[in-house]
């Protein structure tokens, strides 16, 4: 069979393997009742009520992806989570461990209040139950960077469970098509993160250190409810974006504080769930909908060509662009999961069970902590298009871009131009000069009062809008603009205004 | 408490990965196979190297057996001994690390602050020369 060519239907959740010749059947769906024993790629018997003229050809059915996520969150705190070691990215090998992150003989844990804080407020971010007792069990294997033999985690009875988390994606070619999707939130727990491995093939040894060993994690599950790489990604962005703004993790993907598991499967729709297979090591998030696209795509011809899926844990070479086994065929892991001896179960409290009397410091109030969260990206973008009747889409590329939103805000706020011509200036021309000059919000030249001076003379017509654009040409160095910008003041103000005065106002104004 | 874990993590192995707060099994093993033994040696990284190790391991399981006999219907179990204890919280502060010099004296081998490992993980020769055990 010549290469597969996958036809994409997202966000519809179908994936149609057209076979040679190509030409799907778009939107015909599969008919109940058509058959397939499911392993070969067998065309379905004529058994198709509606389908007058043509059989359908060989090979050509429906497919659905299954997709569910595991994402690990470094918690931002600033010890760990059993001990008091520093939580820091960069430090001198070794030089953030405790004794009990090196496992030695008589260390015990001691939970992190702020651990426990980020958690709930997580989970309260995402619409979950609290669990008022959670559990801490041992998951044992064996790994140089697991110096215990063990991780502690929770999973039994984790901190949080049933929750949701709200996402959109763009249908069809436009971006100003969005849709909402909810995916559910299985559950939240709390886990040690364990050390760095650095292979050193040439001598033949591993290189072990021990700085990220013990730094709290929180591992949120998502539900099999995603269907394509695009809404995974969508989805985990969005998470991103929830925790950066509670405060709980920077959530820093190339920085690995934001790590994604991602589980796959495909099926016929109407037909039992198929065999999945983990993928791991998806930490970026440009290449997470590739590689979770690529996987289902991998599966969809594995299957089609007469092959089985194996239940097996892949990883995605970035290089290569596709996933590849990680593990050799050893069968399941058994983690052998027992309680943790060394600590009590977790209670957690809200206004109406408080002890009378307890110490603050050790008893934590989940209302409280609900009273205190932050505005969440959800809230702050329909405000956004409530107060300046913003598109949807708008709102999502201002909270895209860090800092843009508080430029966006300061000039708003010191300009008498119109909020749509802010919007518009700030997402194109403003932004699109920063991308051009590969520019964080933080580094940019034009200060948001320049930018509401700029307006405001727009605003009154004193200069034209290709005048204004040209003081981006002055900012990249180019003096024959401000020339010409000192024309066009003078121009609109009829030669009145004097040219030296021009030109120290706008050199004042441009060099601020 | 390590016995009843021991216990629980055994039966889990015998009983095929069943949770290891689940009810008594009733067609509980007392023979102990080869293929557990392997199992387990993998597992724990323990070597039952001779007969009288795998004896000794077929008492022990019998010994805490005798947990059965107890009539537990209708009794939560616990969760540990520190169940009704309080979990204390600590405050989120910087108290402990810099001491790479003191933790790497404990090891065999040292490269700049490194502590250092075989790659590929812990091998485990099998009976049959077999790969190695590969990492998670």
């Amino acid at each position: 069979m010549a290469t597969p060519m996958l036809r994409w239907c997202c966000p519809g959740r179908r994936w149609i393997f057209a076979g040679i010749g190509g030409g799907s059947r778009h939107g015909r769906g599969v008919p109940t009742g058509s058959t397939s024993s499911g392993k070969k790629g067998q065309s379905s018997v004529a058994q198709q009520p509606l389908i007058t003229a043509q059989k359908p050809r060989k090979g050509e059915r429906e497919w659905a992806a299954v997709v569910g996520l595991e994402i690990h969150a470094q918690i931002a705190s600033n010890s760990k989570l059993f001990s008091g070691s520093q939580v820091d990215f960069a430090a001198p090998p070794n030089s953030l461990v405790s004794f009990f992150d090196a496992s030695l003989p008589g260390t015990l844990p001691v939970l992190n209040r702020r651990c426990v804080e980020a958690a709930v407020m997580t989970g309260l971010a995402l619409d979950c139950h609290i669990n008022r007792k959670s559990l801490f069990d041992r998951k044992h294997y064996f790994y140089a960077d697991l110096p215990a033999g063990y991780q502690i985690t929770q999973q039994r009875l984790p901190i949080a469970v049933n929750g949701s988390l709200a996402y959109s994606v763009c249908v069809g070619k436009r971006w100003s098509q969005m849709v909402t999707r909810t995916v559910g939130v299985k559950q939240i727990q709390l886990e040690q993160d364990s050390g760095k491995s650095l292979h050193d093939n040439l001598r033949s040894q591993t290189l072990i250190d021990l700085n990220r060993a013990g730094v709290g994690l929180l591992e949120v599950v998502l539900e099999p409810d995603m269907s394509c790489g695009e809404e995974a990604a969508a989805a985990v962005r969005e998470l991103q974006l929830i925790l950066q703004a509670l405060g709980t993790s920077q959530a820093n993907m190339a920085e690995g504080q934001l790590r994604v598991d991602a589980n796959i499967s495909v099926h016929h729709p109407g037909e039992p769930l198929g065999v999945r297979t983990e993928v791991k090591n998806l930490n970026s998030a440009r290449f997470l909908a590739k590689a979770i696209d690529y996987e289902i795509q991998r599966q969809i011809s594995e299957l089609e060509n007469g092959g089985k899926i194996l239940n097996e844990t892949r990883s995605f070479d970035y290089k290569l662009g596709c996933t590849v086994p990680m593990r050799d065929k050893e069968g399941k892991q058994d983690y052998r999961f027992m309680p943790e001896p060394n600590l009590p179960p977790l209670l957690l409290y809200d206004s109406g069970s408080l002890p009378t009397g307890a110490d603050p410091q050790q008893v934590i109030d989940i209302d409280q902590l609900r009273e205190r969260l932050p505005e969440l990206p959800r809230v702050t973008r329909e405000k956004l298009v409530r107060q300046y009747g913003m598109l949807p889409e708008h709102s999502f590329a201002l909270l895209n871009e860090v800092g843009l939103l508080e430029f966006f805000q300061n000039v708003i706020k010191e300009t008498r131009a119109e909020p749509k011509k802010v919007t518009s200036w700030v997402l194109n021309t403003f932004l699109g000069f920063l991308k051009q000059q590969n520019l964080a919000v933080s580094e940019s030249p034009v200060t948001p009062s320049a930018l509401a001076e700029l307006l405001d003379l727009l605003d009154r017509k004193a200069i034209s809008s290709s005048a204004a654009k040209q003081v981006t040409d002055v900012k990249k160095g180019n003096p024959r603009a401000i020339n010409k910008l000192i024309g066009l003041v003078r121009r609109a103000t009829l030669g009145r205004a004097d040219p030296t005065v021009i030109k120290e106002v706008l050199e004042r104004q441009l060099s601020s | 408490m390590w016995t009843r874990a021991v216990w629980l993590g055994l039966r889990a192995a015998a009983g095929g990965r069943r949770g290891f707060t689940s009810k008594a099994d009733p067609q509980g093993s007392r023979q102990v196979t080869a293929e557990l033994i392997e199992h387990l040696e993998r597992l724990a990284l323990v070597d039952f190297s001779s007969q009288e190790a795998v004896a000794r391991l077929e008492k022990a399981i019998a010994f805490a057996d005798r947990l059965r006999a107890m009539d537990t219907d209708g009794v939560e179990p616990k969760e540990s001994v520190l169940e009704d204890r309080c979990l204390y919280l600590s405050s989120d502060n910087v108290v402990e690390g810099n001491c790479a010099e003191e933790l790497l004296q404990n090891s065999h081998r040292g490269v700049e602050e490194y502590f250092v490992a075989s790659p590929g993980n812990i091998s485990w020769p099998k009976l049959d020369e077999k790969e190695p055990f590969s990492h998670h």
